[in-house]
């Protein structure tokens, strides 16, 4: 969909009247990884110009949110980073354990800790992966879903679902890991180190890969703190912020590891800094595995937590307090929480006003990718069409993310 | 290897009607659009991926654009301000076409009964098999695929020019 | 370090803006600031630049709609990374006619926030340089978020009211 603006003076060739062309890029195009549409404005191969337009798939979670009782808004969640659900629910999930002041078992929050890696490894794997595809690398996208996979199955043995999971209830998980879980949360350990060292091999220091990332799509780290970067990329541009270590949920404290950040903010660094995130995310699994404490798998929240099966079925009292929470009747305090976690794209917050309710009063969610996909248009001027492919994917804009 | 169809058989010859034949043409090569939003196109990258692998039925060559592409494949959500995207997309296909609604929120909005987001594309073009799930597993997608595959096996070769066909198309306001 | 970050914003903001401070608590773990709508760019801007707070980077920014008070809330949450330190600063603005500077000539990354906001509550960010929906269709005559607005769409017919009591 290209069209060329004449001029009257398109004859007369003038330094200042230069013929710009306009390109159409999206909202359905098969490179930009989601629907967001970008009309370009044109010199030849290079962009002058960039206007964004969002919303293609606003479902005003916002609004659906002030419906809806605590539990069924982590459904909601799951649906905003789809490629790293876990981390989405659970973010909620201590957002109102913070705001009923629940005290939660050193269990569950390792537990935690694991799915919450597993799921940024996941989230990174389909970054990178789709960095390599936008270079012409097809080969690691196919390797690396396979690995994926894995993942999806160690979620399905703990909760059933594979890519929007639920997983985990306010108060902890409804059920323990079982014997199955571990064993396959073992064999990704075993396995995906070595395909995740031969995927960085492929890529990592091929001529034709630094070529087409380093010096790409860069951006200072002043200007991505201007923009409220976070994560990832606020990390590549030389920005040490991880909320898991300014201000530790879940027993991140807990944990031996380092935050990898890169230089120039280029194509290049975000890739390296995820990288080096999933290695991260491994060991801080293994620490995970090796120090988990004995006790239950959730907390007594018995506002929100349902109780046992077999106490509804034979209970009155357990089968009236199902009801309730099923229904959402219990008693919530009232007040206003913040609270943030480290998702696959950056601080992901939860801004939560309750009234006493049974719904938030008002829940608005920070959403990392909407926030930085603003400074897109200034980080693609002046560089090439495929160059701007590439930018849009190493910032890992997630559609339901960026739109809510 | 596919099977042949049904047919009369002799030394040297196969004899069996034209439809047949481009039914099991068509029913192997089918071209889709992914028209991939939300959380049901990352299903559906799995689907494609070797774990799932739909190039065993034939659809592993993808179409992004509109005009070369058979099957429309709409996985995640429409919202109100991509249906009338999603609509010129079907426009712009090429007759013989057939949709695949993937998921809750395409079939009918699935938990999104919001302001915002269309209640089911079969509001704006017509549908022929619908996915359930939210998000479907990549082996619920295979197997819609298949039903297409079915549709597009037993289809007459005269339906699309048929006076039903455009009166259901007229219903939607296409042509 | 939780209740000093309170304390010390009170005191840097009492330097210069005397009297702005409407209400100042802890919200849980949260410093929750009060101000008067009047001067909100200027606090956030001295905020930013003065060496004791040094709140550097615009975590979000959203609106509240109250209704029974005819108000609509702008929240903005602020963040110093250095310090870990964070503050929400909040201004009530009457709700027929929501009307504040923007934020953008501060944070370049208030310019989406602020129009979103624009899109859900229909707060009119003055000399905002692109003041337009964001995430619905520019035809759109309601403010969603707002409360007397129903979140549902009309057109189903499916989910009638001698079924599910809407």
């Amino acid at each position: 969909m290209e069209e060329v603006k004449q001029s009257d003076q398109a004859y007369h060739y003038q330094e200042e009247e230069k013929q710009y062309s306009y390109l159409n890029l999206g909202p359905t195009h098969p490179a930009t990884h989601g629907i967001f549409q970008n009309v370009l404005k044109m010199d030849g191969e290079i962009i002058v110009d960039a206007e964004p337009t969002i919303g293609y798939i606003h479902r005003a979670f916002e609004k659906l949110s002030e419906r809806r009782p605590f539990n069924q808004i982590t459904p909601i969640t799951d649906r905003m980073n789809y490629c790293s659900a876990p981390i989405n629910n659970m973010g909620w999930h201590m957002t109102v354990e913070k705001l009923i002041q629940a005290e939660i078992p050193k269990r569950v929050q390792y537990m935690r800790v694991i799915i919450m890696e597993l799921a940024r490894i996941t989230d990174h794997l389909i970054c990178n992966a789709v960095i390599g595809v936008d270079t012409g690398a097809l080969t690691g996208f196919v390797y690396m879903f396979q690995q994926r996979e894995l993942v999806y199955e160690i979620y399905e043995e703990i909760c059933g679902a594979r890519l929007t999971s639920n997983i985990g209830r306010i108060g902890g998980f409804e059920r323990d890991f079982s014997p199955k879980a571990w064993e396959k949360i073992h064999r990704f350990l075993k396995e995906f180190p070595k395909v995740l060292k031969e995927f960085e091999n492929l890529l990592e220091r091929n001529r034709i890969f630094m070529d087409r990332t380093i010096g790409v799509g860069g951006i200072t780290g002043e200007r991505a703190l201007e923009f409220s970067f976070s994560g990832p990329n606020l990390r590549a541009a030389g920005v040490d912020y991880d909320v898991r270590v300014a201000k530790p949920y879940s027993s991140y404290e807990d944990f031996d590891f380092t935050i990898p950040i890169g230089t120039n903010g280029d194509v290049y660094d975000r890739f390296m800094v995820r990288q080096g995130e999933m290695w991260q995310s491994l060991s801080i699994i293994e620490q995970a595995i090796k120090n988990l404490p004995d006790g239950p798998f959730h907390g007594k929240v018995p506002d929100f937590y349902l109780p046992p099966k077999e106490e509804v079925y034979n209970n009155m009292e357990a089968l009236i307090y199902h009801f309730k929470i099923v229904m959402g009747e219990t008693d919530v305090p009232k007040g206003e929480v913040y609270h943030c976690v480290e998702g696959g794209n950056g601080e992901l917050g939860f801004y939560l006003i309750s009234d006493g309710g049974r719904t938030p009063y008002r829940l608005h969610m920070r959403r990392p990718c909407f926030i930085y996909y603003q400074a897109y248009p200034e980080m693609i001027k002046g560089s090439m069409l495929s160059d701007a492919i590439l930018t849009m994917s190493s910032m890992n804009v997630i559609a339901g993310e960026l739109d809510a | 290897m596919v099977q042949a169809p049904e047919g009369v058989e002799g030394a040297g010859f196969f004899a069996t009607s034209l439809e047949k034949v481009v039914g099991m043409a068509r029913k192997n090569s089918i071209w889709p659009l992914p028209f991939a939003t939300s959380c049901c196109g990352i299903e559906f990258m799995a689907t494609m991926g070797a774990h799932y692998d739909l190039a065993r039925f034939g659809s592993e060559r993808l179409s992004f654009s509109p005009r070369q592409a058979d099957l429309l494949m709409v996985m995640g959500t429409i919202a109100k301000k991509m249906g009338p995207v999603l609509r010129q997309v079907y426009e712009q296909m090429a007759e013989p076409r057939w949709v695949l609604s993937v998921g809750a929120c395409a079939s009918s909005g699935g938990i999104f009964d919001t302001y915002s987001v269309l209640q089911g594309i079969d509001r704006i073009i017509p549908v022929d098999v619908y996915v359930p799930g939210c998000p479907p597993r990549p082996e619920q997608i295979i197997d819609g695929v298949m039903k297409i595959q079915r549709l597009v096996e037993t289809e007459s070769l005269r339906r699309r020019d048929s006076a039903e066909y455009k009166a259901m198309l007229n219903q939607y306001g296409i042509e | 370090m939780e209740g000093t970050g309170l304390e010390k914003t009170i005191g840097v903001l009492n330097e210069k803006f005397e009297g702005e401070v409407l209400h100042a608590a802890m919200l849980y773990d949260f410093p929750t600031i009060t101000l008067k709508k009047d001067k909100i760019i200027e606090i956030i801007k001295f905020l930013k630049e003065h060496p004791d707070t040094r709140y550097h980077y615009l975590t979000t920014l959203c609106g509240i709609h109250y209704p029974e008070l005819n108000q609509i809330a702008i929240m903005y949450q602020l963040h110093n990374m250095m310090s870990g330190e964070r503050v929400r600063l909040k201004i009530y603005l009457p709700a027929e006619k929501p009307e504040v500077p923007t934020l953008t000539t501060v944070f370049a990354g208030a310019n989406w926030m602020e129009r979103e906001t624009y899109d859900f509550f229909g707060v009119i960010f003055t000399g905002h340089p692109d003041l337009r929906r964001i995430l619905n269709v520019e035809d759109m005559i309601m403010f969603p978020l707002r409360k007397e607005f129903p979140l549902e769409d009309q057109v189903r017919e499916d989910k009638n009211d001698t079924m599910f009591g809407r």
